[in-house]
């Protein structure tokens, strides 16, 4: 259980994320979200897939509160988001962005992954600890002193999970964390994440890595879920993917 | 600091003057400026003493003056000055090479060169032996206002990724034959900075997002912890300014 330990989690027992009819329309009036309902199990993980612009990022963002839904309720390892708990949901939450260029900006990989645990408080040796357990998890310690912008994508990838993960989360966001890797260091991110034992919900486009990686799978399209079920399952269904403008690569689609 | 993060100012060496802590050295630079700036300009003396002492602190830190020298074409402007000085100044004036030329003038133009030239030379010699992550850490610690330092490190951050965009930009507007010749032809590449503009503004929130999304709430917190100079650091990198004021004495006892 990789749960803060440090203050109260009110139900170490309850799902990571829960997400009960949730609404947004975007400031021009186009509904992107029509009350989706989704549930992420403690240690769970979950992809979420979809074409592009089905609402899958819009989704990813309304669990930490970076947009606010109009209506519907999010909660997180338990606790409801508001206004009152939104420092807290977001210390829940990692959320990954999918261009690490705006995820990392500061001078040093050390300070960059120091970030999010100095925000929560912590200091000195406690945050060195804190620091050099996420880099060492991601294999990215031999980075420590460099300047994240002069890092390869991969090598990118992995400090900015590392910047979250030093938060000790309940729930891994990924917005396209596979998206422009050399097959190798995709191979290595998802090495990676099946070894990190925290809630994961994957945002892709990467059919292949999610049956690999997770067992079950979201289906969106139009801001609505379509399907919710086990990946070997969805993703096999031909039918379905190509109603919602997804395919599995040649070779791996059934015949 | 491991490789990676240089700007072009910097040379990479491990001299005695590269490890002394940033705020030591940025103390040591601005004293010696003090003191070089506030010497009456009849002080020769005190001048001399300076730029030995200094050439002395750029052995030291084993950047090559052939480094130095060109990139002190930033004090041309007030060399200029300095040159037209003699000829301008009104007063008493003396015969140099068959010229009149105009001793107050002299005296002034001296004044100013010299001044610079030290004062530009100390700078050139700390950012040389530092890198900017340092340099803004050491102006923190000598209580530099955090806002205004966190907005140079954000400018240096991403400069190169705009720089980036910029060069991408270009090069997209290249392949599809933009071969901008006469003024007239610049309206795409002003479009492009609009566009630029646009871009790094939106990188902007996205990166506040992504600050946000791991607790930001408007202050900076601490990363690093300040561990205090030892008393050899301050005594080695105070010696610059140290030399420079018995250079400044023996003005007062020379020139009286």
């Amino acid at each position: 259980m990789t749960a803060a330990e440090d203050d109260a989690s009110p139900d170490p027992q309850a799902p990571a994320l829960e997400v009960a009819d949730l609404r947004f329309d975007y400031p021009d009036g186009t509904t992107a979200l029509h009350g989706i309902d989704l549930r992420v199990a403690a240690g769970e993980r979950v992809a979420l897939v979809g074409p592009n612009g089905a609402g899958k990022t819009t989704l990813a963002l309304h669990t930490n509160g970076l947009l606010r839904a109009a209506s519907g309720t999010i909660r997180v390892a338990g606790v409801t988001l508001a206004d009152a708990t939104l420092r807290e949901i977001r210390d829940r939450v990692g959320f990954v962005f999918q261009d690490a260029e705006d995820q990392l900006f500061l001078s040093t990989v050390r300070d960059d992954v120091a970030f999010g645990p100095a925000n929560h408080g912590l200091r000195g040796t406690e945050l060195d600890a804190r620091v050099d357990a996420a880099l060492a998890a991601l294999e990215v310690t031999h980075l420590a002193d460099r300047a994240p912008h002069h890092l390869s994508g991969g090598e990118q990838r992995r400090v900015a999970i590392a910047t979250v993960l030093a938060m000790r989360p309940d729930l891994l966001v990924l917005d396209e964390p596979t998206a422009g890797l050399d097959p190798a260091s995709r191979r290595e991110l998802m090495t990676t994440l099946a070894g990190l034992d925290v809630a994961q919900l994957i945002v892709t486009h990467d059919l292949p890595m999610v049956l690999e990686l997770c067992p079950r799978t979201v289906l969106v399209d139009g801001g609505r879920v379509v399907a919710d079920g086990p990946s070997d399952l969805l993703l096999r269904d031909a039918d379905l993917l190509t109603a919602h403008r997804l395919e599995l690569p040649y070779g791996l689609a059934p015949r | 600091m491991g490789a990676g993060h240089t700007h072009p100012l910097y040379v990479h060496e491990h001299s005695p003057v590269h490890h002394l802590p940033a705020h030591v050295k940025l103390v040591a630079t601005f004293t010696f400026t003090v003191v070089v700036a506030t010497a009456p300009r009849e002080h020769v003396v005190t001048f001399v003493v300076a730029a030995l002492t200094l050439l002395a602190a750029i052995r030291v830190a084993r950047v090559r003056l052939r480094f130095l020298l060109p990139r002190l074409a930033v004090v041309t402007p007030f060399l200029i000055g300095a040159l037209l000085l003699p000829f301008v100044a009104s007063g008493p004036r003396v015969d140099v090479l068959g010229i009149p030329l105009a001793e107050e003038g002299l005296w002034g133009g001296f004044g100013i060169a010299v001044r610079a030239v030290l004062g530009a030379t100390a700078s050139l010699l700390l950012v040389a032996t530092t890198e900017v992550p340092d340099l803004l850490r050491g102006l923190e610690r000598l209580r530099a206002p955090r806002l205004l330092t966190q907005i140079a490190a954000f400018m240096v951050r991403y400069l190169e990724v705009i720089v980036g965009e910029v060069s991408r930009q270009r090069r997209a507007m290249t392949a599809r034959g933009y071969d901008p010749r006469w003024l007239w032809q610049l309206r795409p590449l002003t479009a492009g900075l609009g566009v630029l503009f646009v871009r790094s503004y939106e990188r902007g929130e996205r990166v506040h997002a992504a600050m946000r999304a791991r607790g930001f709430d408007g202050t900076m917190p601490v990363l690093t912890e300040e561990r205090p100079a030892g008393v050899r650091a301050w005594r080695l990198a105070l010696v610059l300014p140290a030399l420079a004021g018995l250079g400044r004495i023996a003005g007062l006892l020379v020139h009286g």
